[in-house]
């Protein structure tokens, strides 16, 4: 397993470093295979117009057979984005980070995902219960047990 | 195969020494009956069954793998498909045969395709029934050894010297070392039966020999994998339950627990491993809370959650002397304390002197409502309440800390009686009565302990008087026991302790027999009223 975690992070940080990125996202730190950040904004006309956040990926050794750990920076400077499925500690409801994640998806793909639940959110607004997930949630988004009511992520 | 098992030649009942028991000759209990070692324990008839025993089956885990290959076979005859595609069909209705025929019959390709046997999209094509063979062949494996224009190169790994692939009947190839590490992570690090297809949005699911192929001889991975199909097939089939003691493997069957029975019926159940093994089938109580029903043991329980900071001070170890203000610990199961300092005899539950309890046995066990109506008087009607609720979970603590209590004495004693087998004449069998005893004891104590629930939402009335006089008659002959199984054993006094322990056990199991019976009696007549509204009970 730990052969095919190095080999796919390898070669996917190869394509990302030879073949710019999708527009709207940028590698901010990749020097290691533990934790990769990414500067992600949404182009085009949306709610997050102007608006620049990073996300960041933890990876261990059963990546890709099963998700990252995905979330939003949430520090001095930068903030999670006010969205229906953004929690402010920075967790991210979204079925492909859970119960929905294939092998086949990679790094860049859920970059996209995540661009386009921001892209077509019709206000912004916080998640139910936030301020109570908030205070009780794990470190580690992926320990959380996420009930995903939208199929649209 | 019905969905009625039948085990009964394997039925094992405990209380099956209580039958010799009954005629209340305790002279005659012999050594073969207080021999805890005889294994020719005898199959109880269905007509001996007592009211206060439901039916069940004590199942081993490969009992309920039989159950599960039943209706895996059974399902995959009538519908003409393997038996891992008819797993997968039973697995998505949750176990539910009746309610899978139905589906299956009204269209079968929509049901294949909802429960992962084959490609939604495939499933979604126009035409009447599904061939056979989309169902029949799941799996593939192909060793690419021709030379293809293109190698296979596996889009998870990009490790092109992989060439064995394997796909399930969608067919997404990915190499065989990917699944291998897929399907692991899932059972290991998940403990998910339920293996989707690697491919994005792709929901197949891969059948019971996909994934024993690519586990490619894992024995631990494979058998916990069997361990999560079990716990799946147990969980889905109301008739059944797994024994909640740790590391326990068996399970029970068992058919009366229905809702409404659990109004008149407390389904106690034992798994077979163990007779200390024994359960609630109706609740998710972990143990035998007869006499008193599901729904009331739920809400005492919960009563007692509600209320523990009150009366936390109850369940305290230590307690001063009445007289002399010394502490004393309780370190036995009895409840007759005496003061190592000024010999002053008192009762642990009331504290109140203990020459009193001696003959005219006590009524330590009902609450007394004078007490209440005073305390009514002088002060507000929730003192009062308090007070009630304190008197009977004083008693319902009590036994349950003097249940455990007597265990640990009882390792004690054996120890004791182990040096006295190597100094007299007596043999390793002779001592057991000891044994035997102190498990009389402590199952008589879960019994008391339950009833004290049962009182305090009893209503008073003639009835609730009666249960309470044999609540008393039990309580004092376990208390007499519990005595005797703590005064000083001597070798020259054995054989008369022997017999005094022999006769009070063999009455004990009377009376606690007596309030069982009675109780559960009193459920089929109607005859318990509550003073307060209990789940399904009119
Ligand atoms: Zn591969
Ligand atoms: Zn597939
Ligand atoms: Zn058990
Ligand atoms: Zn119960």
């Amino acid at each position: 397993m730990a052969a095919v975690y190095m080999r796919r992070l390898g070669k996917e940080l190869r394509e990302i470093e030879t073949e710019a990125p999708p527009a709207g996202l940028r590698l901010l730190k990749a020097d290691d295979f533990d934790t990769w950040i990414f500067q992600i904004e949404v182009l085009g006309d949306s709610l997050y117009r102007g608006e620049r956040f990073a996300l960041k990926f933890r990876f261990d050794n059963t990546y890709p057979f099963s998700a990252p750990a995905v979330q939003f920076v949430v520090d001095s400077q930068m903030r999670a984005p006010v969205h229906p499925h953004v929690y402010t500690n920075g967790h991210i409801c979204a079925s492909i980070l859970g119960e929905d994640w294939s092998p086949t998806l990679s790094v860049i793909s859920v970059c996209i995902t995540i661009q386009s639940m921001l892209a077509s959110c019709k206000k912004k607004e916080l998640p139910e219960g936030n301020d109570t997930y908030v205070r009780t949630a794990p470190d580690n988004p992926k320990k959380t047990h996420f009930v995903y009511d939208d199929d649209t992520v | 195969m019905s969905s009625d098992y039948d085990y009964s030649d394997e039925e094992y009942d405990d209380d099956e020494e209580m039958l010799d028991a009954e005629d209340g000759e305790p002279s005659t209990a012999s050594d073969e009956e207080m021999d805890i070692e005889t294994d020719d324990i005898k199959v109880i008839s269905k007509g001996k069954k007592k009211l206060y025993e439901v039916e069940y089956d004590p199942l081993t885990q490969a009992e309920v793998e039989d159950l599960m290959r039943g209706d895996v076979e059974n399902i995959s005859a009538i519908f003409g498909v393997d038996a891992t595609a008819a797993a997968l069909l039973l697995r998505h209705m949750d176990w539910n045969k009746d309610r899978l025929i139905d589906k299956y019959m009204d269209n079968s390709a929509a049901v294949a395709a909802a429960a992962g046997v084959s490609p939604a999209s495939k499933a979604s094509s126009p035409g009447p029934e599904r061939p056979r063979r989309s169902t029949r062949s799941a799996s593939k494996t192909h060793r690419k050894v021709d030379p293809a224009p293109q190698p296979f190169v596996c889009p998870i790994c990009f490790d092109d010297t992989q060439v064995e692939t394997s796909e399930l009947s969608c067919g997404h190839a990915f190499c065989t070392g990917c699944w291998n590490a897929y399907v692991t992570g899932k059972i290991r690090e998940e403990g998910e039966h339920r293996i989707s297809c690697m491919g994005e949005g792709c929901g197949v699911l891969a059948p019971d020999n996909f994934v024993l192929k690519v586990l490619d001889g894992d024995t631990e991975t494979a058998g916990r994998y069997q361990e999560l199909l079990v716990r799946n097939f147990v969980a889905s089939s109301r008739n059944l339950k797994f024994c909640p003691y740790p590391s326990c493997t068996h399970a029970v069957s068992c058919h009366v627990a229905s809702r409404s029975s659990l109004a008149t019926v407390v389904p106690t159940v034992s798994c077979g491993a163990d007779p200390k093994h024994k359960f609630c089938f109706g609740c998710p109580i972990e143990g035998d809370h007869r006499p008193v029903l599901c729904s009331v043991a739920k809400m005492w329980l919960q009563k007692c959650r509600d209320d523990s900071e009150t009366a936390n001070w109850i369940k305290t170890n230590t307690k001063e002397c009445s007289k002399c203000q010394s502490t004393i610990e309780k370190n036995g199961g009895c409840n007759h304390m005496t003061c190592k300092k000024c010999k002053w005899e008192f009762c642990w539950v009331c504290m109140g002197p203990w020459q009193e309890h001696g003959t005219a046995w006590y009524s330590c066990n009902r609450y007394d409502d004078k007490t209440g109506v005073s305390a009514r008087d002088a002060q507000s009607a929730s003192r009062a309440s308090l007070e009630r609720y304190l008197h009977y979970y004083n008693r319902w603590a009590n036994h349950e800390q003097s249940a455990k209590l007597s265990v640990e004495l009882y390792v004690k004693t054996e120890k004791k009686m182990e040096e006295m087998q190597l100094s007299t004449a007596l043999t390793w069998i002779e001592v057991q009565f000891m044994k035997k005893a102190v498990d009389e004891v402590e199952k008589c104590r879960t019994t008391l302990k339950w009833t004290y629930a049962m009182a305090y939402y009893l209503e008073k009335s003639n009835q609730k008087e009666l249960f309470e006089d044999n609540q008393r008659d039990l309580e004092k002959a376990v208390e007499d026991l519990s005595e005797l199984l703590e005064s000083p054993i001597e070798a020259e006094t054995i054989p008369t302790l022997r017999q005094k322990v022999t006769d009070k056990t063999v009455y004990v199991q009377k009376r606690n027999e007596i309030m069982l019976e009675d109780t559960a009696q009193g459920y089929e007549e109607g005859r318990w009223k509550w003073n307060t509204p209990v789940e399904g009970y009119d």
